[in-house]
């Protein structure tokens, strides 16, 4: 996790905790995300890893600790329309990539990318359009935008959320599982979009299954367990030398060795 | 809120509650007696009866429910039948809600037959004795909420038949706020008094539906 | 007295006049009682909890007793507060409110039966909570529970019949105009049926349209 020095990270959590009820989900986390760096983050099915991307765009808010985006405060004590103001802001500045896509089915992928640059960041309908035009081509099938979500696959359904995510010019992209869903010969068309956006230069936290994606394309792997995480490493060491007992029965797990 | 005034209104208003569940009653029992004919009529093999129970369901349920009243009681000396005014409301009142009724319970009879009546005919049930042993029993349970929604739309049908002068719950606080020039407490007593009927319908059908349940 | 038909064409115009303001009546009725409808749901789903319970009883209050009395009590009881409104108005306002408790019920079951990603990936773009239910939440649950929404739009126009008695001039009024001059109610009454009849199947094409282009954007 090392960062250009003099500079803020772009992601700082400190001692996150979160319970739901009784649950302890997230039990002290510490992870600083570098400008530009990509984390994946592997454990086990229920460790806390989407409740730890959720709380930092906000989705979730923490019991105790602090997430500083680009060294602003994320969770702030706020109520009522200081924290709509503050989450909505905070929002822009986050692409969120879901598991279960979640386009919205009611609109064309063309209005899909185009509605939050026009209702939250104000672009005119040109403007917007034009806008998610650019980046239906980065995901590789402008030839798409008349068409409604359920008449694509589920690997194109995915980078049309990648592109809607970032038509608001997100500072960080998280993606939740991204390629869960997917029937496998659809994988590769997702992940290779995301290696070009670790290519240009975006800071990603990766929520992950796919080690080889993590091996290629991480800077840092981060095993978490229990609400922890439990080692941060370059996947090189990683791989090789994972210390703890419970890193290792994972990676021998889902290696399949 | 005048409580002497409730006070003296309320004996009235207790009276025309009486009425609004005897008519709400005696439509109900005309009603689900229709409906099973025109159910009947609709799930028959013959072309004639099916056209004939279509067209009552769609003709019913496609006119407003007043109109008929209407025609029944002005109407209905022109072509020979001269009802008094509560007999006209049970026999309106009942022949539209039986329209709605007949398809609640076709409805029902069309959910579990499809595969069960099959299964019933290769056991060497004729088709009438696989509806009355297999297929009836099974809908009937199937029949209770649909026809429960429709009893409770009918206490609130009831009071149409305060446009054809039939003393009810309606009728009398129509009457009464004008009268009284009191609209607020007379509504009040008399929405109260149709909360507490359709409160006990409900838990009276809520009942039913589970004695019924299986298992 | 045998039954005589050609009575009718006489008044085809006061039936015709009826016929349209029962129309007018239906179509004001029914965009009140969507608009409001919506209103409720919000209100319910996400308003502040003081809120609740006065309009899930106002609410309970217009289902749970018969749109006579309430149309009854509008009439009169708007004038006993000294507020003095066309009778136009009541009857819109009467039927309007009263199906606006009925499609609350459905618009709030609609926006719940959504799954919650919706909202979530709204917000995560940075939508406000209204952007993320007006662009969002909202095209869905309407598009989802168009086909029982229609149907109590269908019902809106047959209760509309009732305004007749605070006086609205609309279709049944039409006809006991008819009755009153030429003392044939049965001529008149079925007059008004098929016209309500045809008025009934206008609407469910209408309707069936709109489903099925509803049913296309899914
Ligand atoms: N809103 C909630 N209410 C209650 N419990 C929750 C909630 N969200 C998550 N949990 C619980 O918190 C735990 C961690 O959930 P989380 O989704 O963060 O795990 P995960 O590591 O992403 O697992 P998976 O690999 O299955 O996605 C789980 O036990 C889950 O049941
Ligand atoms: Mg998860």
């Amino acid at each position: 996790m090392s960062d250009a020095p003099g500079r803020t990270p772009m992601i700082e959590v400190r001692g996150a905790r979160k319970a739901f009820g009784a649950a302890e989900v997230l039990r002290g986390i510490d992870l600083t995300v570098g400008r530009g760096e990509i984390v994946a983050i592997i454990g086990p099915s229920g460790s806390g890893k989407s409740t730890l991307l959720r709380a930092i765009n906000h989705l979730e808010t923490l019991d105790a600790g602090e997430i500083r985006l680009d060294g602003r405060r994320v969770n702030l004590p706020l109520r009522g329309r200081a924290f709509e103001r503050h989450v909505n802001a905070l929002r822009r500045q986050i692409g969120m990539v879901f598991q279960q896509f979640n386009l919205f089915p009611h609109l064309s992928v063309l209005d899909n990318l185009a509605l939050a640059p026009m209702r939250a960041r104000g672009l005119d309908r040109q403007e917007a359009r034009a806008l998610a035009t650019t980046y239906l081509e980065r995901v590789h099938i402008p030839e798409q935008a008349q068409k409604y979500p359920a008449q694509l696959s589920g690997g194109q359904q995915q980078r049309v959320a990648i592109a809607r995510a970032l038509c608001m010019r997100p500072k960080i992209m998280l993606f939740d599982e991204p390629t869960s869903a997917l029937d496998p010969e659809m994988i590769k068309e997702v992940l290779d979009v995301m290696v070009e956006l670790a290519e240009d230069g975006m800071t990603m936290i990766v929520v992950t299954h796919e080690m080889g994606f993590a091996r290629e394309v991480a800077d840092t792997i981060a095993f978490m367990d229990h609400g922890r995480i439990v080692e941060a490493l370059p996947p090189a060491q990683f791989f090789t030398a994972a210390r703890t007992e419970r890193a290792q029965l994972f990676l021998s797990r889902i290696l399949g060795h | 809120m005048d409580i002497g005034l409730i006070a003296r209104l309320l004996p009235h208003f207790l009276q025309a509650a009486g009425l609004t569940i005897l008519i709400s009653t005696l439509a109900l029992a005309l009603g689900l007696a229709v409906a099973a004919g025109i159910a009947a009529a609709r799930l028959s093999p013959s072309r004639v009866l099916r056209g004939f129970g279509a067209a009552y369901v769609s003709l019913i349920r496609g006119t407003p429910c007043l109109i008929q009243l209407f025609l029944i009681y002005f109407g209905g000396p022109q072509v020979g039948i001269t009802p008094g005014p509560f007999a006209a409301g049970v026999i309106g009142l009942g022949l539209n809600i039986a329209a709605y009724m007949a398809e609640a319970i076709r409805g029902a009879i069309l959910a579990v037959d499809r595969g069960q009546s099959e299964a019933a005919r290769s056991l060497g049930f004729s088709r009438g004795q696989a509806m009355r042993r297999v297929i009836l029993p099974q809908a009937a349970r199937l029949m209770i909420r649909p026809l429960g929604v429709n009893a409770i739309a009918l206490v609130k049908g009831s009071s149409l038949v305060a446009t054809i002068s039939v003393v009810e719950l309606t009728y009398t606080a129509q009457r009464l706020i004008g009268s009284t020039y009191r609209p607020f407490e007379v509504f009040g007593i008399a929405a109260l008094l149709y909360l507490v009927i359709i409160h006990t319908l409900r838990r009276g059908i809520d009942r039913l539906d589970r004695a019924y349940a299986p298992g | 007295m045998g039954l005589d038909f050609t009575v009718l064409a006489d008044y085809r115009g006061v039936l015709a006049l009826g016929a349209w303001w029962t129309a007018v009546l239906t179509l004001a009725a029914a965009a009140l009682s969507l608009g409001a409808g919506i209103l409720v749901a919000l209100a319910l789903l996400h308003g502040p909890r003081w809120l609740a319970l006065p309009v899930r009883g106002l609410a309970g209050l217009f289902m749970g007793t018969p749109l006579l009395l309430q149309l009854f009590l509008i009439y009169f009881g708007l004038a006993q507060l000294g507020i003095d409104i066309p009778v136009l108005a009541a009857g819109i306002l009467g039927l309007g409110l009263h199906f606006a408790a009925y499609n609350a019920e459905v618009i709030r079951a609609g926006i719940g039966a959504l799954e919650a990603g919706q909202a979530e990936a709204a917000r995560s773009l940075g939508l406000s909570r209204m952007q993320a239910m007006r662009h969002v939440i909202l095209p869905q649950a309407l598009r989802d529970t168009a086909p029982p929404l229609g149907g109590n739009m269908i019902a809106l126009l047959k209760e509309s019949s009732l305004v007749s008695v605070i006086g609205i001039t609309e279709l049944v009024h039409a006809a006991q105009r008819g009755i009153s001059e030429t003392y044939r109610p049965f001529e008149f009454y079925i007059a008004a049926a098929a016209v309500y009849y045809v008025l009934n199947l206008l609407m469910e094409a209408a309707l069936g349209r709109i489903e099925r282009r509803a049913e296309a954007s899914r």
